[in-house]
């Protein structure tokens, strides 16, 4: 029991510091860059990708596992499992509307860019590709959420301070934050390395 | 629904896919495989290819089918649409390059998350006649293509000392290029190079990059 736990907590670990999606597996840029400005929109961002991440691994392993290896249909698993963070998007959109708008109001926005996002749909892909079983999917969907949290936090601290700083004109915006990503890319290298599964 | 269709010339479609709205270095979206597969000029160019062939398919398939689909369902349709078709490139990758493929086979599979692809066939193709589509598809993914060649021959170059697995540069190779930083960094001063040649010779405002995904 102990060992598996074990099993389960490097998993979360190498999730989400080690294989960070952001800095090491370069998913998830688009949406990085686009909301790191401000660090509002970045905690908003971050607890509903979060919360997504964990569900839509937990569905989609339960589809694979019970409806596409017994009916032999794994080849179809894009289609498929787009569908379902799309289904599940929408229905929490809606359910998310009626039962407390306060929350809506506040999240809603995310949410909507979220189903066609290629960090959510990397989940079950990945979970599926190293034949998870359900704790371990959970855990490396957990474990990816909070560590594309941590980046997103990470990043939308900086820019806020940098734009107080005299950046050269073509520079501006998006170029300088790409190369500040470098910069925390390379200390997050330091990680590599501390567990290998 | 239906504009009336003015005469669009396929070469402006096309310059304007490469040089306008260039996926990555204009619009800055759909970033996530312009660092992680653009180690080697190899995998850079087939993950082009690859995009190449759903924008243009994904476009063309729109561009016939847009009077059939009603528009209250359209965004489910589409991602119907691409992800049949990235499920084919994805096959047919995994069938005929098996080396390349365990390499950047999952962001092979992250194409059908491609916001520019589901960008143009809802802003372009849905509205436009099927030939004009398919010229804006391909145009774009050929822009697409051309950055991320464009990317990796630098990380290539300096990162392995070599292009397309020709030893070039007899020296020691910066190791940082091929890691992770080295491509947010390539793709940074890039940015920003293409950025200064807009200011300097066309007097733009430079990209300013409006983020989504």
């Amino acid at each position: 029991m102990s060992s598996e736990f074990t099993k389960l907590f490097e998993l979360f670990i190498a999730a989400s510091i080690i294989n960070n999606f952001v800095f090491t597996r370069f998913l998830g840029l688009c949406i990085f860059f686009g909301v790191s400005k401000k660090m509002e929109t970045a905690i908003g961002m971050s607890i509903t990708f979060t919360s997504v991440m964990v569900i839509a691994a937990a569905l989609s392993w339960v589809v694979y596992q019970y409806v596409m290896i017994p009916l032999e249909i794994t080849f179809l698993k894009i289609v498929i499992f787009i569908g379902i963070v799309a289904a599940f998007v929408q229905a929490s959109d809606t359910i998310m509307r009626k039962v407390s708008p306060g929350l809506y109001y506040k999240l809603g926005v995310y949410l909507a860019l979220i189903s066609t996002n290629c960090i959510i749909i990397a989940v079950p892909l990945i979970n599926a590709g190293e034949k998870y079983n359900f704790l371990e999917s959970l855990s490396f969907g957990l474990g990816s959420g909070i560590g594309f949290a941590l980046a997103l936090i990470i990043m939308a601290s900086i820019r806020e301070k940098m734009e107080l700083a005299n950046v050269p004109r073509p520079f501006r915006g998006m170029p300088i934050a790409w190369i500040t990503t470098a910069l925390i890319a390379l200390a997050f290298t330091g990680f590599s390395g501390i567990i290998t599964l | 629904m239906e504009v009336p269709e003015e005469k669009i010339s396929y070469l402006q479609l096309i310059k304007n896919g490469v040089f306008k709205e260039n996926t990555i270095f204009r619009l800055v979206i759909s970033l996530c495989p312009s660092i992680a597969v653009t180690t080697s000029i190899k995998n850079g160019f087939l993950l082009g290819i690859a995009v190449l062939f759903v924008q243009t398919m994904v476009n063309t398939t729109v561009g016939l089918l847009r009077n059939f689909i009603h528009p209250r369902i359209r965004i489910p349709i589409f991602m119907l649409i691409i992800s049949g078709w990235v499920s084919v490139v994805d096959m047919l990758m995994a069938a005929y390059a098996r080396e390349t493929y365990k390499e950047i086979g999952l962001y092979i599979q992250i194409i059908v998350a491609f916001a520019s692809i589901l960008a143009r066939a809802e802003m372009f193709a849905s509205k436009h006649r099927v030939d004009y589509s398919f010229f804006d598809g391909f145009g774009s993914g050929l822009g697409f293509l051309i950055a991320l060649v464009i990317i990796s021959f630098f990380r290539e170059l300096l990162g392995k000392g070599t292009l397309l697995g020709y030893s070039i540069v007899h020296a020691k190779p910066l190791l940082i290029m091929v890691m992770p930083t080295g491509g947010f960094l390539v793709v940074g001063l890039l940015m920003g190079f293409f950025n200064w040649i807009d200011m300097r010779f066309y007097g733009g405002k430079g990209a300013g990059g409006a983020g989504g995904h």
